[in-house]
């Protein structure tokens, strides 16, 4: 009975969303978008993307445009990463490590190793390339975190340095702040682009955009380890 | 109306991407549906590799089908061992 | 036919979200649900004859690029959705801490 409801309410909810956006005049046909109606017009205009000097325009609207906004998106990621650490006990020096349900052999512990580093160097050159290539700091530090996952899979007694982590975060998230307040100093409003655009496609160039974006996936991808940490280490039993 | 490739590749994306949601809500085993929910972002992947969104789609490789479906197992790791004891 | 298979996403979750009684099965409904969504906003920038939004050197003037907004809305929904996802599954994991089960159902039983 309970389930015929919810399917009830779920293809009413369904019918409602199509039949609404099919009558809807400004909702466009797929595929066929008029772009000089909409503010992506100015992001994708010449002189603008001179004046920004990232060839990546998505990098450009993340962190030049609506670069407060991220600002405000990596803090919920921190309180969101604080929420699991608390949910999970907070004792900061339990050495308890999940068991896997296997024994890590020899070949598993090297090659993990050996594979580790080339998904360290493929994220910092996806960072390091996010305002001329796709990618950025969002996905790089997401790899960072997955390469230290890998290391605590291959091995059933390590633990990453959780305090460095927590200290790293903490420093790439002020200097955020700060660079965003030396653009109220240099120039007129917050993270503003006081540095020169440069030319567009090389790798010095976009001012404070790649500066930015390092210092976002240092913060994703400590924030996202320090989750995996706390997935992978049993609380003290509350 | 001729169907063009970009059609017939968006419609086959399309079609198993229902299949395989349905498939992850009413599987048995948690497990399964955690694999299923992988697939699917793995499937969201291609689908917004054809919508030209190369950002979004390095981003949902990476975290929709690697790091959320590691958590899941996590979870349900934990959990099993603490019932065997 | 993406846009509408992003709204029948939508609705599973929806469906998933209503019907389920195990929280591990809504937390996956909340992840299907959100999976839709992030297709049906990539979709509402998509031109047929658009390239994706990287200017490279072969690009002269008269390009058509696809709506560069929508995508990166989407890439910073994309990590707050691991963040609550991982807020949810460390919730789920001490409730059953508390109460052995994952179905809300023996839940209320024990209560």
């Amino acid at each position: 009975m309970k389930n015929i409801l919810g399917l009830f309410v779920a293809l009413l909810l369904g019918v409602f969303i199509i039949l609404a956006l099919d009558t809807s005049a400004s909702f466009p046909e797929f595929g066929d978008i008029d772009l000089t109606e909409r503010v992506s017009d100015e992001y994708l205009d010449g002189n603008n993307i001179d004046d920004v000097g990232s060839a990546n325009i998505v990098t450009a609207i993340v962190v030049g445009y609506r670069g407060f906004d991220t600002l405000g998106e990596v803090t919920v990621l921190f309180i969101s990463a604080l929420g699991v650490a608390l949910v999970f006990g907070g004792v900061p020096n339990k050495q308890n490590r999940l068991d896997l349900k296997f024994k890590p052999n020899f070949m598993l512990k090297t090659g993990s190793k050996i594979i580790f580093g080339f998904i360290l160097v493929t994220s910092l050159y996806i960072i390091f390339h996010g305002h001329l290539s796709p990618g950025g700091g969002f996905p790089g530090g997401a790899m960072i975190a997955s390469a230290i996952l890998l290391l605590y899979l291959s091995d059933d007694k390590f633990r990453s340095n959780v305090k460095g982590f927590k200290l790293l975060e903490g420093i790439a998230g002020s200097l955020f702040v700060i660079i965003g307040l030396l653009g109220l100093v240099f120039a007129t409003y917050f993270l503003q682009n006081f540095l020169p655009a440069g030319t567009v496609g090389e790798i010095l160039s976009a001012g404070i955009i790649p500066i930015i974006y390092v210092l976002i996936g240092l913060k994703v991808g400590s924030e996202i380890s320090g989750i995996v940490d706390n997935f992978l280490t049993e609380g003290e039993s509350v | 109306m001729t169907m063009t490739l970009f059609d017939v590749v968006s419609t086959f994306i399309g079609v198993l991407l229902i299949a395989i949601a349905f498939l992850a809500l009413n599987s048995n085993k948690l497990i399964r549906a955690v694999l299923y929910l992988s697939a699917l972002s793995m499937l969201t992947v291609v689908a917004f590799v054809l919508m030209k969104a190369p950002d979004v789609a390095v981003t949902e490789a990476v975290i929709g089908s690697g790091l959320v479906t590691a958590l899941f197992v996590f979870t349900l790791l934990s959990v099993k061992r603490r019932e065997t004891k | 036919m993406i846009q509408y298979a992003a709204i029948i996403l939508f609705v599973f979750g929806i469906y998933g979200l209503l019907t389920n009684r195990n929280i591990i099965k809504m937390i996956i409904s909340l992840n299907i649900m959100e999976v839709g969504l992030f297709i049906f906003i990539i979709s509402i920038g998509f031109s047929y004859d658009g390239i994706a939004p990287i200017i490279t050197s072969a690009s002269g003037s008269g390009l058509i690029y696809v709506d560069p907004l929508p995508q990166a809305l989407v890439l910073t929904a994309i990590v707050i959705g691991v963040g609550t996802t991982a807020l949810a599954l460390a919730i789920a994991k001490s409730i059953h801490n508390k109460y052995n089960t994952f179905n809300l159902d023996e839940m209320e039983e024990e209560l």
